[in-house]
């Protein structure tokens, strides 16, 4: 492990149900603030001329409008100041979404059942592709390196994350812009969710809880500038964290619903650490995935378990969707940001609802208020942060904060 | 039904300030290019004329036009 290149992060960026920025992002969260109103996370203080001209406003959906300003945040706190502190050919972007722009292919499926076929909008393509977002950044701050879309429902934003620390590994980039957007909080998108029986009835998220029936669909992005290490120090930047490891597994089961022994979930968090280097006793949080389904809090609990072993029971474990909801192939990323802000302020957030935990749900998933995070070994503090999702995918993230 | 060039010029600058550029900036000589009008926006500058004046602009009419005077000329033209 010596001898791989090691991946700082060294900004942040987010649009979210709790404000605009990072910091109301975990300032409103470790107060107990929940960002879900009328049974969705809707990034209401989001101003689409805030930030954009009209022409660039009418060429973006939403959710690359998100990860567009996301990524604007994560480079001015990088201190980037409108330089590249690298050859632009090795700054990459990868920008992930669950399902991309889906408003625009609602407008424009009107537009073809009212007017014809012929009245659809040249911007359709390019503003629904679900690489429209990655295409937008890319351009937007001329990063000439690798850029691209992932896909991979709910887990599409931990795998951005996974994928960029990896090709700075390798060497194929010196730094690279990854996160995750979704917007997707429309007449459709809530049928298609309401129709899997994933979304709560009754609009409510609390993880773990024994009431928890469904997920509340929420929107936003989440972006973080990662760096070379070495590169980064030399630059003199503000290293903020790091993303030490990553692993990806998948269940081979079923379309929907998890694996039920959570065996391999636990792979993805067990070769994460691995790949840091860590292990159990390291651990002095995680961030969990927690949708507040029946289904994933009861096999993510059980994916622990067989990852952490007997550490599982003393770890801190929240889930930041009980007070944003879900944001699908953002969650990752904005997980991942709110990970690191509660490593950095050593303070574990809340699972905000819950109150009662589930049947066999026996953890410390910190229900009510924010704590002090007691930080286990010598180093940085260490924190796991967990992504499942439709389609049986999982992905283990092992991030460290300051030291 | 006649159109006036007036009418036609008043559509156009109006259908091109939706995409972006200032109303006051869109005059008969400014050029697409200043005017940062690529061809996506043509080509829904093109859907909206067929809309409101039964004129159909394919792709290679567009190619030839650099103005605003260009195309409201050939809508003016076409629709008379």
């Amino acid at each position: 492990m010596g001898d791989k290149r090691r991946v700082v992060i060294t900004g942040m960026g987010a649009v979210t149900p709790l404000g605009m920025g990072t910091l109301p992002l975990y300032e409103r969260w470790a107060a107990g603030v929940v960002g879900i109103e009328d049974g969705m996370g809707a990034c209401l203080e989001f101003n689409p001329s805030d930030h954009f001209t009209v022409k660039e406003a009418r060429r973006l959906d939403r959710f690359s409008q998100f990860g567009v300003v996301a990524s604007d945040e994560a480079i001015a706190s990088a201190g980037w100041n409108g330089e590249k502190p690298y050859d632009p050919m090795r700054i990459s972007t990868i920008l992930a979404t669950g399902i991309g722009g889906i408003s625009t292919v609602e407008t424009n499926h009107d537009l073809m059942r009212q007017k014809g076929a012929n009245r659809i909008s040249p911007l359709g393509i390019p503003m629904y592709m679900p690489n429209a977002g990655a295409a937008a950044v890319s351009m937007r701050h001329g990063l000439q390196g690798q850029s691209f879309g992932i896909v991979s429902a709910c887990t599409s934003g931990a795998h951005a994350i996974g994928i960029a620390a990896r090709m700075i590994q390798y060497g194929d980039a010196d730094a690279v812009l990854a996160g995750g957007a979704e917007a997707t909080l429309t007449e459709f998108g809530f049928a298609c969710f309401r129709a899997v029986q994933a979304l709560s009835e009754i609009g409510i998220s609390r993880p773990f809880d024994e009431r928890r029936d469904g997920f509340v669909m929420g929107e936003g992005a989440g972006v973080l500038m990662l760096e070379e290490a070495e590169a980064a120090k030399a630059r003199g930047a503000n290293i903020i964290g790091e993303i030490a490891g990553y692993a990806s597994t998948s269940d081979a089961g079923h379309l929907t619903a998890p694996d039920p022994t959570g065996r391999p979930a636990s792979m993805a968090l067990t070769l994460a650490m691995q790949d840091a280097g860590v292990t159990p006793e390291d651990i002095s949080y995680v961030n969990a995935h927690g949708t507040s389904t029946d289904l994933n809090d009861a096999s993510e609990t059980l994916a622990l378990k067989l990852a952490l072993g007997e550490y599982a029971y003393k770890i801190p474990i929240s889930s930041t969707k009980s007070t944003i909801g879900h944001l699908l192939g953002a969650a990752g990323a904005v997980e991942a940001i709110a990970t690191v802000q509660a490593l950095n302020a050593r303070v574990v957030p809340p699972t905000l609802g819950l109150e009662t935990p589930g049947e066999g749900l026996d953890l410390d998933y910190v229900p009510g208020q924010s704590r002090e995070m007691v930080v286990v070994g010598d180093g940085p503090p260490v924190a796991i942060s967990n992504s499942f999702a439709f389609g049986g995918h999982n992905v283990g993230l092992i991030i460290k904060g300051r030291g | 039904m006649s159109v006036t060039k007036e009418q036609v010029q008043e559509r156009v600058v109006e259908a091109l300030a939706s995409f972006g550029p200032d109303a006051d900036t869109i005059t008969s000589s400014a050029t697409f290019e200043e005017l940062d009008i690529d061809s996506l926006d043509l080509v829904e500058l093109a859907q909206i004329v067929e809309d409101e004046y039964g004129v159909v602009l394919k792709g290679e009419d567009m190619k030839e036009l650099k103005t605003v005077g260009d195309v409201v000329e050939l809508i003016s033209t076409r629709a008379a």
